[in-house]
């Protein structure tokens, strides 16, 4: 099988061994339950309803702030009992909506459509948007922009992204593993909705169970290739997989994948779109990975979006060890929180338990110019210049060194000997540079 | 809110890498050269590898205590730089030597920029420059030969007339040089001495270190295994020693014959690799992550920069060896060479 990848990159333990061999399991349905009005790139949604309503599950209660944005849906059936700021999963917070549950978990109307895969790309775009589905991954952009590109940008690829090179993280594994099926129904309906004429699902090398088996299911299908792809991060980053499977390079500079006629979406999304489609099935779960060497039983959860992350956590029956860090996501690109009150998001993968000592912080020395991270950057770029131009305030070299290209994987950060938080010096030279093109 | 836990921004886990680490093995790549100069030269290469590294702790312990910042010793930056002021000292020197190399290197080298990460120079090679600048005879002069050989690593006995002395108690590189000197050598015997430059006896002496030269220079052999370790381990890199040797290659297969252009046989190249230092500039000075270049393209313009310059200094300079100089002369171009060199990033567009 000969793997396919990108220049640069890393190679951490993929410590997948604590969670993969775990069945997705049920998390019971939760009592309460906290919906944040922004769980997407763009607009926050508008609340449709007021506190005292009572709603069932999947009844949208919230309607998109604009052409960029998603509207959500109830998670479980009862009552609004709160419209405020509440902990969000990437460590801020924001408006989010709550709801008391009845215990009954009564269900709007679904439905099931037989000939969904015949339906015509407009209704299958219409159901898509109707339930709320962004880009399941992590960066959550709406999934129904991205498959909406100007007639000057057709799409001819659509890449599904079954990557998961974050490590520990098993939750695509373990979807694409259960439900394989539905995932290949899904690419079939994006590629419907774009009309592209080809297929690709990216899986990397540990996952040779997963890559045999869509090989199997597709092998009848003309235009579904399935790649499998070298272990390396950032091996599932967007412009990473594409370029391995297409050998087609994004343009920097804020190109998109619809500039080289792709369309990446991530496995997770697309069982979402199948479900949306054939069952007019609202996105309001998902599967979290509960992971780390503290968590006692490391397990994959079918999570309705809301629940708290104690409540994960309890249902793996808690850590062996004191806690240390919380992370939301991957341990690369993963945001930690400072507590486990922030509820499951639509792009909340992974929820990370780390004891202190592998919460330690680790002092950071001197750059001794090493090169590592210009070797492993997946952008080509010179992470330790525009870490030290940013600490001396150039913002013209900080730019000049491509600081607005970083797709902030954490490569660079991840082998320096000197523990210099690049991420952290890099991020403030995004912000900077980005005021700065504003005024 | 309930417990508070440890924020920070991602990545939240690291490679087992750091400078000591990093510092440690770079020790531990020298230590084939150390032993090969132990069995050739005795104790007394050992020796005065320990007092340079010594000094070199030492001085760099003090002089952190005096400005106030913390004693770094135990990173191993100190002893790497210790120990490459002693390979660079003729066997016969006097213990002081290395001490004051090492001295030099730490102090003026390297804590007067702000220590470890801030030094323009390789400090090593800047004592090196100041004990040659200080005391020339000692560091130019009074080779000794290895236990099992000659100075020169040469197999002249067939020569049919009397050998100058310029030519018997030069390290091959010296013999190289002095055999352009007509005053010095007789015209019949130019050609002579080169086919015994460019011969295979020569070059499996300078391979394994069969000859007189500094300390740890003296075997390729013992050099390579410890770049190899290095490489395997991702602590040096390819571009900079390939580009460096290739360059010197090149450029003596060109003009480093006695008879014009071209005039070398392909021997003679392989010889200007494996005599001299360029094996332990090329891999283990050259290649010091804070005096070179960080792009990937400025790794391999600074290679070349250093393979030119060698040359030039071995071909038609003062010197019959230029590595330490032209590792020097390139490090002030590092800055200036990463400014100009920065890489497209992935995905750039032609305009």
């Amino acid at each position: 099988m000969g793997l396919k990848t990108f220049p640069g990159g890393v190679h951490p333990h993929d410590s997948k061994e604590f969670s993969k061999d775990a069945a997705i399991e049920d998390l019971p349905i939760p009592k309460k339950v906290v919906i944040p009005l922004s769980q997407h790139i763009g607009a926050p949604a508008k609340p449709l309803v007021k506190v005292g309503d009572e709603v069932k599950t999947g009844q949208k209660i919230a309607e998109p702030g604009g052409f960029v944005s998603i509207p959500m849906h109830a998670s479980i059936s009862g009552k609004i009992t709160k419209i405020a700021d509440f902990p969000h999963p990437t460590g801020i917070t924001s408006l989010a909506i709550e709801i008391t549950g009845d215990g009954k978990d009564d269900w709007i109307e679904l439905y099931e459509e037989d000939n969904f895969l015949e339906l015509t790309a407009d209704e299958i775009k219409n159901r898509i948007s109707e339930a709320g589905i962004c880009g399941m991954g992590g960066a959550g952009f709406p999934t129904l922009v991205k498959i909406s590109p100007p007639t000057e940008k057709p799409i001819d690829t659509v890449i599904l992204n079954g990557v998961e090179c974050e490590p520990f993280l098993t939750a695509d594994y373990r979807l694409m593993l259960e439900k394989a099926d539905e995932i290949i129904w899904g690419l079939k309906l994006l590629m419907k909705t774009v009309d592209a004429q080809n297929g690709i699902i990216g899986i990397e090398a540990n996952k040779p169970d997963v890559i045999k088996k869509m090989k199997e299911l597709t092998a009848t299908e003309q235009n579904i290739r399935v790649v499998g792809l070298k272990l390396k991060y950032p091996q599932g980053a967007e412009k990473q997989l594409i370029y391995a499977a297409t050998k087609r390079k994004v343009p920097n500079k804020g190109g998109l994948p619809m500039d080289v006629n792709v369309v990446v979406q991530n496995v997770g999304t697309a069982f979402a779109v199948y479900e949306a489609v054939r069952y007019k099935k609202p996105l309001v779960e998902r599967i979290v990975t509960v992971s780390g060497s503290i968590v006692k039983v490391p397990k994959n959860l079918k999570t309705r979006i809301g629940t708290k992350f104690e409540e994960l956590l309890e249902f793996c029956n808690g850590t062996t060890e004191d806690i240390g860090k919380v992370i939301s996501g991957g341990p690369m690109m993963g945001f930690a929180i400072p507590n486990l009150e922030a509820p499951v998001a639509k792009g909340s993968s992974g929820l990370l338990l780390f004891n202190k000592k592998q919460a330690h912080r680790q002092k950071e020395n001197t750059c001794i110019r090493c090169g590592s991270c210009v070797d492993v950057c997946p952008m080509n770029l010179v992470p330790s210049l525009i870490a030290k131009n940013v600490r001396y305030e150039d913002w013209e070299m900080t730019e000049k060194y491509g600081v607005m290209d970083c797709i902030k994987c954490g490569s660079c950060a991840y082998v320096c000997p000197s523990n210099i938080k690049l991420i952290q010096w890099i991020d403030i030279g995004k912000m900077k540079i980005s005021e700065k093109n504003r005024s | 809110m309930s417990d508070v836990y440890t924020v920070s921004a991602a990545p939240h886990i690291k490679e087992k890498v750091s400078v000591s680490s990093i510092m440690w093995q770079v020790v531990l790549a020298l230590l084939p050269a150390l032993l090969v100069s132990i069995y050739f030269y005795g104790t007394k290469a050992f020796l005065l590898t320990l007092y340079g590294a010594a000094a070199a702790v030492i001085t760099e312990a003090i002089i952190q205590k005096f400005r106030g910042v913390p004693v770094t010793i135990k990173d191993g930056s100190a002893v790497v730089t210790g120990i490459l002021v002693a390979f660079n000292i003729n066997a016969a020197a006097p213990w002081w030597i290395p001490v004051v190399g090492a001295v030099f290197a730490i102090a003026i080298g390297k804590q007067i920029f702000g220590g470890l990460g801030f030094n323009i120079f390789n400090p090593a090679l800047l004592g090196r420059a100041f004990l040659m600048a200080s005391w020339p005879s000692i560091m130019t002069s009074g080779w000794v030969p290895t236990r099992l050989g000659s100075i020169n690593g040469l197999n002249l006995g067939s020569l049919p007339s009397k050998i100058p002395e310029v030519i018997t108690s030069a390290t091959p590189l010296g013999a190289a040089k002095a055999l352009r000197d007509t005053t010095q050598v007789a015209a019949n015997m130019q050609d002579n001495i080169m086919n015994q430059l460019a011969s295979m006896d020569t070059i499996q002496n300078l391979f394994w270190g069969n000859i007189g030269g500094c300390l740890g220079e003296i075997s390729a052999a013992a050099l390579l295994i410890g770049a190899a370790f290095l490489a395997y381990k991702h602590i040096i890199e390819w571009r900079i020693p390939v580009s460096y040797i290739a360059t010197v290659f090149v450029l003596t297969y060109i003009f480093g014959g006695i008879n014009g252009l071209f005039s070398a046989s392909l021997l003679l190249p392989v010889f200007h690799i494996f005599a001299g230092g360029l094996i332990l500039g090329a891999f283990f000075m050259a290649t010091d992550m804070v005096t070179s270049p960080v792009t990937k393209r400025g790794r391999v313009i600074f290679g070349i920069g250093c393979g030119v310059l060698t040359v030039v200094i071995r071909l038609v300079g003062g010197y019959p060896e230029g590595v330490s100089y032209s590792i020097l002369f390139m490090n002030m171009f590092v800055p200036l060479i990463d400014r100009y060199t920065v890489p497209k990033p992935f995905g750039e567009v032609k305009k």
